[in-house]
């Protein structure tokens, strides 16, 4: 089966984010990025229904260059080739205007599924892969821990009838079995496998895999957004923290005392 | 265009306060543009949760009923509000913001050339509706541009439900869409429970939570080490139960247990939203974290900003010679 990933970087979770000058967006000049830690988890099921089932996987993400360090990183993992769809302003699209980007690129493809994560770390919508699925017109499924796929035969590369049963994750420790037919899209939890680093052969490999550049301007999509963030701010605190202060051993001791008088729990 | 249409979610034939909240928020929102608020239940059969939402005031209660709405389908609900949404015009359409309205909401939003906005905290004038960055170290505010109704999902705990005042009930309306079997594409089966749940976190006096700054498995022992000597209860964030270092029944947060002890002591977790909903309402939480900025110290009582390879040693410590 052909899987398509798609995939995001995002500042990484360490990375002490600051707002810029124009308050509309963080400084990124001086900040590391990374993999979204759900879509890690999406390449990871895409890797291990590519060694049970065969086929090929192809990751697919948006953004400016610093993007290709990521992709390269997922062919590392096993991923087989990659699409780079150069956009420079992905921050002043909403979430419709990156799904049709994405969209634009899945479509020649023909995928029998496309995986994302369930939620991006930084803009945290929780929506691409769902907006994915009304603009390809598939069905979809959300916060998948594990796909199964049924009437499958490894020795064919494409699986025109497969079905798959998906396994969801509801609220509060409930899950769910979904059946439906492919092609499909899911968004993946983060935790139902566990993930691979990359290995020195993986990271050589790598270097010689396929990339496609494709021109966001020139995909022919809508980029005007129905959705604009005005301005970033800090929240505010809820509560008045007090903060401890003076060496480890001196803050312990000041919240054993705390924990003791005020707290009365020792 | 006129009028806010608020999506209320029953489960299991209840409903989630977190549907009040999404209430609240509507009339909120109607409040500051002086317009009306309706609210809209799905299902095969709706009757009496329909004269529950009603007694609540508005001027309208839609049953949208349909023998195919009687399980939840993506495509089934997408369909219904799609045609409701037409016929009434809302300017506005808020959502509770859960699992189920995230696996449907933005595909009905797009499918009405629209954009979600998700996971909102604030509703303000304009109006402008904030929601959380960068694992909650940041506020966005967002204004919606777009010709259609604007759709807006509200975060759990974010707005106050009150059991309202009011004096009339609204009239219940009966919307019959139009949806053949076909047109429903996943066939959902029973929700059943994960493992046995054999640790019950929510009845715990006092929990010492982990984090992924602990970094590896190994590491631990540490917090293990503290939690005995409090005589507390072991919990952790999800990337730790995702790794497997702690068991999932272990967890706190949107996906695990929802806890309201006495001492909740968070160590190395930065406190992203799906966290911070399942532990808020503790009535102490103490963090203690490397990074200053870190959402966590936004809802703890006390903090300590440090190495916690130092500080939980020394904790620990220092709570066995108070105990002697």
């Amino acid at each position: 089966m052909r899987i398509i990933v798609a995939i995001k970087q995002v500042p990484d979770r360490d990375a002490q984010v600051r707002i810029d000058a124009a308050g509309k967006w963080i400084e990124e000049s001086d900040l590391q990025f990374a993999l979204n830690e759900s879509d890690a988890y999406a390449l990871e099921e895409a890797l291990q229904l590519k060694e049970k089932h065969g086929g090929e996987v192809v990751v697919l993400s948006a953004g400016p260059e610093r993007v290709g360090q990521t992709i390269r990183e997922a062919l590392a993992k096993g991923a087989d080739r990659a699409i780079h769809v150069a956009c420079g302003d992905l921050g002043a699209r909403d979430a419709l205007g990156v799904a049709r980007l994405l969209a634009a690129a899945i479509k020649p493809e023909s995928p029998d599924l496309v995986l994302t994560g369930l939620q991006s770390e930084d803009l945290g919508f929780g929506q691409t892969g769902v907006i994915l699925a009304e603009l390809l017109g598939l069905p979809h499924a959300t916060l998948i821990l594990h796909v199964d796929v049924e009437g499958s035969d490894s020795s064919q590369a494409r699986i025109p009838q497969a079905r798959i049963k998906v396994k969801r994750e509801l609220e509060e420790g409930w899950f769910q079995q979904i059946e439906m037919p492919t092609p499909a899209v899911l968004t993946i939890q983060s935790g139902g496998n566990k993930l691979r680093y990359a290995t020195l052969m993986g990271i050589k490999r790598a270097k010689t895999k396929e990339v496609r550049q494709l021109i966001a301007a020139e995909l022919g999509v809508d980029a005007a957004p129905v959705v604009i963030l005005d301005r970033l701010t800090l929240p505010q605190k809820q509560k008045s923290t007090q903060i401890l202060p003076g060496t480890p051993k001196e803050a312990a001791a000041a919240l054993v005392e705390k924990l003791k008088f005020e707290v009365r729990v020792l | 265009m006129s009028g806010i249409l608020v999506v209320i979610e029953q489960r299991e034939g209840r409903i989630a306060r977190i549907s009040w909240e999404a209430l609240a928020a509507g009339q909120r929102l109607a409040s500051q543009t002086g317009s009306s608020v309706s609210a809209v239940l799905l299902g095969a059969d709706t009757a009496a949760l329909a004269a529950e939402v009603a007694a609540r005031g508005g001027a309208k209660v839609f049953r949208v009923e349909h023998p195919l709405l009687a399980q939840y389908t993506p495509d089934g609900f997408c369909l219904a509000l799609q045609q409701l949404i037409q016929n009434e015009s809302p300017a506005y359409a808020i959502l509770p913001h859960t699992y189920q309205v995230r696996d449907y909401a933005p595909a009905l939003a797009a499918r009405l050339v629209q954009v979600l906005i998700s996971d909102v905290v604030g509703i303000g004038e304009g109006p402008i509706f904030t929601r959380q960055l960068m694992q909650g170290r940041l506020n966005g505010s967002y204004r919606h541009t777009g010709s259609g109704p604007c759709f807006v999902s509200v975060q759990a705990g974010a707005f106050r439900a009150e059991a309202t005042d009011a004096t009339t009930a609204a009239e219940i309306a009966v919307f019959t869409p139009a949806i053949e079997a076909a047109q429903i594409r996943t066939i959902p089966g029973q929700s059943f429970r994960g493992s046995s749940q054999t640790v019950d976190l929510g009845s715990a006096q006092l929990i010492v939570s982990v984090g992924r700054g602990i970094k590896e498995a190994e590491n631990l022992s540490i917090v293990q080490d503290l939690a005995a000597a409090l005589g507390a209860e072991l919990a952790a964030s999800r990337p730790i139960c995702d790794n497997g270092w702690l068991p999932m029944e272990r967890q706190v947060g949107s996906s695990g247990q929802t806890v309201a002890p006495k001492l909740y002591l968070a160590v190395g977790i930065s406190g992203a939203i799906q966290h911070l909903v399942g532990m808020k309402a503790s009535q102490c939480i103490v963090a203690i974290n490397k990074d200053p900025d870190a959402p966590i110290f936004e809802v703890a009582d006390y903090g300590i900003v440090g190495d916690l390879f130092e500080v939980v040693p020394a904790l620990t410590e220092g709570i066995k010679s108070a105990r002697q």
